[in-house]
């Protein structure tokens, strides 16, 4: 059996990983809420945002967590620009264009990096990658403590913008009801790009928060898009609070499960959990009835 | 001559033209070309069938291209088995993972993008499996011995290849017809433009698409098959990656879905793009990706019925 020893860093390890990915969970989630598609190119998204990460360090030498109102802004207008200028042109109100056309957006956003950078994976070294600190006797890398409070405060953020301000009302209103909203004078188009632009705001965030511990290739996304995916299904099409907690809930099993079973065999888990909840429970764990 | 016997001699006059070809042409690449034209259009049919006649999306037709690889090659390789039966089985092999996907999807009522991500999902699933079991070579993939013989079906010339993608593809256009003129055809296409009335008309939504993805699956595992006689290999990520899944769903997309002749359109465009793209462009990698990306966004933004809607009417 697992040594608790080793198990509860272990978990610690796997809610700091999960925050991050509840990050890009409430992106995605929020996209689906209001536009009512899935986002395929939000993998291939959160790559630019981190080669961007990568860049702006390497090039400028500016450190990720302070590329955070550059990243943030970024991100939000690039999706503000997509959503206008390709994928809601391209719609034709039918949701499986969508669907297709940001399948098509994602490949070529990941083939035009490996054109560009190659598919060399790279990493940034900043002071305090190596660093560590002792939680409850186990030992946490620094970055990824400060990654688990970033993820934590930007979906407070989020959650305020949607609860508190005319911009959240205006995206509720639409989620809920567009033709309604329309009537009472919200222009869903704006509503629908400013929804899109913030979902990609959410990964300039992560971006910042992944990088001092992670990397970049072309396919990075791959690997987050199908977690994303699992949490969103996991927590309810659409819920923010089923989002992140299904983020730490997937970040704890991918944690154990890669101490089980061993890395390659681990990340079946997710896959196994994310079929298993589509096939029974397609409104999620926290969802309501879609 | 109405309108079904029309396709149908269309059909028979597109075999007679390929198999023509081998005594007319002599240069190997345009015979390459025509194999692989070939290829995709028997891909693409595999994808239409469940997507353009069944209007169920999936990312992932990539489960079912490996599925037939990995049979055909691990038959081969690992038991002996002559290909010509090893074929067969990995037809089927490929209808049982249809049938098995579609009873776990359908069931529980997934269509849309649920559907399109639990497909997603199982082709990734067993690319993980592929990487990690001995018996498929784990990553380093499966090699066929060469054997230049009809009997182990690698022929000296390409036009035995030629012929037999000819005979597979074949098949995917008599099945497409055999959609546009049947009893069943018309059951499959209700369910895909409104599945509640066509129950409600006493039509088993779950058992028509059922048989449309078994069908669909055979025949993306019969292009699996193929693959690995002409390459002699397959590994992981060709057998289960996104690529292959994109090209199958692009083929149909660009040629018209739903149509019998859309995925052969769709495939010249397609190869002869990709020929364009390795000659002008230079041969780095993603080029050709870049482009199918950018495609299949401008088809559905300009022309959302693919070229086959062009014409006006549904061939």
């Amino acid at each position: 059996m697992l040594d608790p020893a080793i198990l509860f860093p272990s978990i610690l390890n796997g809610l700091t990983t999960g925050a991050v990915y509840a990050l890009i969970a409430l992106g995605l989630t929020l996209i689906y809420g209001v536009l009512h598609i899935i986002n395929f190119a939000h993998g291939a998204a959160l790559m630019v945002a981190l080669y961007g990460v990568y860049f702006l360090h390497r090039k400028l030498g500016i450190d990720p967590y302070m590329s955070l109102p550059i990243m943030v802004p970024a991100m939000f207008v690039a999706g503000y620009a997509l959503y206008r200028g390709v994928i809601g042109r391209a719609s034709h109100g039918k949701d499986e264009n969508i669907l297709l056309v940001t399948l098509g957006i994602s490949i070529m956003l990941e083939n035009a990096a490996l054109y560009f950078f190659k598919s060399d994976t790279l990493t940034i070294e900043t002071s305090y990658t190596l660093s560590t600190m002792s939680i409850f006797g186990a030992m946490i890398s620094v970055p990824k403590v400060v990654a688990f409070a970033g993820a934590l405060v930007a979906t407070a953020v989020l959650l305020l913008i949607i609860a508190k301000t005319d911009l959240g009302r205006a995206i509720r209103a639409c989620a809920k009801e567009r033709q309604g909203a329309r009537l009472v004078g919200i222009d869903v188009e704006h509503v629908f790009a400013m929804s899109f632009g913030i979902g990609l705001a959410c990964l300039g965030a992560a971006a910042c928060f992944l990088l001092p511990t992670y990397y970049v290739n072309p396919q990075v996304g791959n690997g987050f898009v199908l977690i994303a995916f699992t949490i969103v299904v996991l927590g309810g099409m659409g819920s923010f609070t089923g989002a992140l907690l299904g983020g730490f809930l997937i970040g704890v099993v991918e944690s154990v499960g890669g101490l089980a079973l061993g890395e390659s065999l681990g990340q079946i888990g997710i896959f196994v959990i994310f079929i298993a909840v589509l096939l029974f429970r397609p409104q999620g764990l926290f969802g309501a009835r879609a | 001559m109405d309108s079904g016997m029309r396709s149908l001699a269309l059909i028979g006059a597109f075999v007679l033209v390929v198999l023509a070809l081998p005594l007319f042409v002599n240069s190997g690449f345009l015979l390459n070309l025509a194999i692989m034209v070939l290829y995709t259009t028997l891909i693409g049919q595999a994808w239409n069938i469940l997507g353009g006649f069944g209007g169920q999306f999936s990312f992932g037709h990539a489960v079912f291209f490996g599925t037939g690889a990995y049979a055909m090659a691990v038959l081969q390789v690992n038991f002996g088995i002559s290909p010509w039966l090893a074929l067969p089985c990995a037809i089927a092999l490929g209808a049982l993972v249809g049938l098995l996907l579609g009873a776990l999807s359908f069931r529980y009522g997934l269509k849309g993008s649920y559907f399109a991500l639990v497909t997603l999902a199982f082709a990734e699933v067993f690319r993980i499996l592929a990487n990690t079991f001995d018996f498929t070579g784990a990553g380093v993939g499966l090699q066929l011995p060469l054997q230049e013989s009809v009997a182990s079906m690698q022929f000296a010339t390409k036009a035995g290849y030629l012929y037999l993608v000819l005979l597979l593809a074949t098949a995917g256009l008599l099945i497409a017809w055999w959609l546009k003129h049947s009893r069943y055809g018309a059951w499959l296409a209700a369910v895909r433009d409104n599945e509640d009335s066509a129950a409600a008309l006493g039509v088993n939504a779950f058992r028509v698409k059922l048989v449309a993805i078994s069908i669909s699956g055979a025949l993306m595992a019969a292009g699996g098959a193929f693959y690995v006689q002409l390459f002699h290999y397959i590994d992981p990520h060709i057998a289960y990656g996104t690529a292959v899944s994109v090209e199958a769903l692009l083929a149909a997309i660009i040629g018209g879905m739903g149509t019998i002749f859309g995925p052969l359109l769709g495939a010249i465009v397609l190869q002869g793009l990709s020929e364009l793209t390795r000659n002008y462009l230079d041969s780095a990698p993603g080029v050709s990706l870049i482009v199918y990306g950018a495609l299949l966004v401008l088809i559905i933004m300009f022309m959302p019925r693919g070229i086959a809607g062009l014409s006006g009417r549904r061939a």
